[in-house]
């Protein structure tokens, strides 16, 4: 590899380090989605009941 | 269990607009490292991988710090909120201290051919700390949650940022008896436009690891908010 | 009852018990033995008596681990720790007498493992019994406090060489240099101020870690 390669390489890995944890907020983010329509739905159940 | 944020419901989180900060630093620092910043003489391309190495390895130095600071706070003022701030900015430390890792590896490689170099002080430190806070996680996640575990994770984050320059200076000594090495490197000399490119590099990966420690909080936050929630409804 | 007076009697507590049980100092001692005839075949042909030097402190580093895991056993398997934290006495006293009583144990072990490690692997001089002392120290105050952290976790006999080793390595820098180099001062020096920095630590957090 020459020496342009690996001064790629390294930012590279630091571009894909980011890449990977906005992958994790995402899944984050779509978990806490699931959670909050669950819980709205058992609040609404909470409301009806009351 | 008190859901303690700073900010509430009615005002606006900083975190996107440090997030934007960010994007635009680092952006520029990348402009500025490739553009603008002069090719070193002596070691040609590869120099260029400073520019984010050195930023990144102080900014994990800077969220160790800060996590051993918020450690300190937990035990002085045991307010429960310290605890997540401690682990969180100790997290962004080890992802920082990682990528140092990595792209000092990439660099011994470029540079003398050689994945891993242990004529490199900073990258020996940088397992030693690697080591040290993987086994925060190791113990914090062993531990059951509450006070006991704040505790301890705070006295913990105490000893690693007193670890780092006593295991510095060990380093230093053992250069003497471990086998001399063949490779020494001179620091490079830094023209002012490479220096110019530097600070800003820098500023960016503090400002970057600023915006993703708050984002990191405000996740942990909301999670418990949303724990709340749940056991306050069933 | 004054401070040291009370870090005595816990140190005595624990230098009784283990007379008495006499299941710690035998494991210790034999393991080290052990330790070191393993490293006899693990050593290649030709390798050098410095190589051997270093792979001493390897020796005491993994006993001394051996033994931590087993400091606060008599105070868990007794509950005894609450206990002592309730008592009148100053939380850093229970870290103190903890400590020197562990240190007692290594030393009685070292005592045994440089006569041994002479004997298989050549000699040991005065800077280097001079590194084990100061290195000991060090072992003793960081490894009592992190096998009181252990002691919280779940995982505890897993967690407490992981916690250890990466605070150990200073101190094995430090005893290798004073065995093996030109200028063993500079060696000693340093593992006497990681023993006042660490030590001063220890002192001063150690109620945080017991404590709720």
């Amino acid at each position: 590899m020459s020496q342009g390669e690996y001064v790629a390489a390294a930012y590279g890995v630091v571009f894909v380090a980011l890449l990977v944890y906005v992958a994790i907020i995402a899944a984050k983010l779509a978990r806490l989605e699931r959670e909050t329509a669950e819980l709205a739905e058992l609040a609404r159940t909470r409301h009806a009941d009351v | 269990m008190s859901t303690s944020s700073p900010s509430s419901s009615t005002s606006k989180s900083a975190v996107p607009a440090l997030a934007a900060l960010a994007a635009a630093l680092v952006g520029i620092a990348i402009a500025f490292a490739f553009y603008v910043a002069p090719e070193d003489a002596d070691q040609g391309i590869s120099q260029r991988i400073f520019y984010f190495h050195v930023p990144i390895a102080l900014t994990a130095y800077a969220c160790f710090a800060w996590g051993a600071v918020k450690g300190l706070l937990l035990l002085w003022r045991k307010d429960e909120r310290y605890d997540l701030e401690s682990y969180v900015a100790i997290h962004q430390g080890t992802i920082f201290g990682s990528l140092t890792l990595l792209t000092g590896s990439i660099w011994a490689k470029a540079s003398w051919g050689h994945w891993w170099l242990w004529s490199e002080n900073q990258l020996v430190l940088f397992l030693v700390l690697f080591l040290f806070y993987s086994a925060y996680f190791m113990l914090r996640f062993s531990i059951e949650e509450g006070p006991r575990r704040a505790n301890i994770s705070a006295v913990y984050a105490l000893f690693g940022v007193v670890l780092i320059p006593v295991s510095f200076l060990a380093i230093r000594l053992a250069e003497n008896i471990i086998h001399p090495t063949v490779f020494t490197r001179d620091g490079p000399q830094m023209s002012g436009v490479m220096f110019l490119t530097f600070c800003i590099a820098w500023l960016a990966m503090s400002v970057l690891a600023y915006a993703l420690y708050r984002l990191e909080l405000l996740g942990k936050r909301l999670d418990s908010n949303l724990r709340e929630l749940r056991e306050l409804l069933t | 009852m004054s401070y040291l007076g009370d870090v005595a009697t816990l140190a005595r507590k624990d230098l009784r018990l283990e007379l008495r049980a006499r299941d710690t100092l035998p494991a210790m001692l034999l393991f080290v033995v052990s330790t070191l005839v393993v490293f006899h075949f693990a050593l290649p042909e030709g390798a050098d008596e410095v190589a051997a030097q270093g792979l001493l402190w390897v020796a005491l580093v993994f006993t001394a681990l051996l033994g931590l895991a087993r400091a606060w056993a008599p105070e868990r398997e007794s509950g005894a720790l609450e206990g002592l934290v309730l008592a009148p006495c100053d939380r850093s006293a229970i870290w103190l007498g903890k400590a020197a009583a562990v240190f007692a144990f290594l030393s009685s072990v070292e005592l045994v493992a440089l006569p041994a490690f002479a004997l298989f692997f050549g000699s040991v001089d005065a800077a280097t019994v001079a590194g084990v002392v100061l290195a000991s120290i060090g072992i003793c105050a960081v490894g009592t406090l992190l096998a009181a952290m252990a002691a919280a976790s779940r995982t505890r006999e897993l967690v407490l060489p992981l916690l250890f080793l990466p605070l150990a390595i200073p101190l094995v820098v430090g005893g290798v240099g004073a065995s093996v180099s030109s200028e063993p001062a500079r060696y000693l020096a340093f593992l006497a101020l990681y023993d006042a920095i660490f030590s001063i630590l220890c002192w001063a957090s150690f109620e945080y870690v017991v404590s709720e």
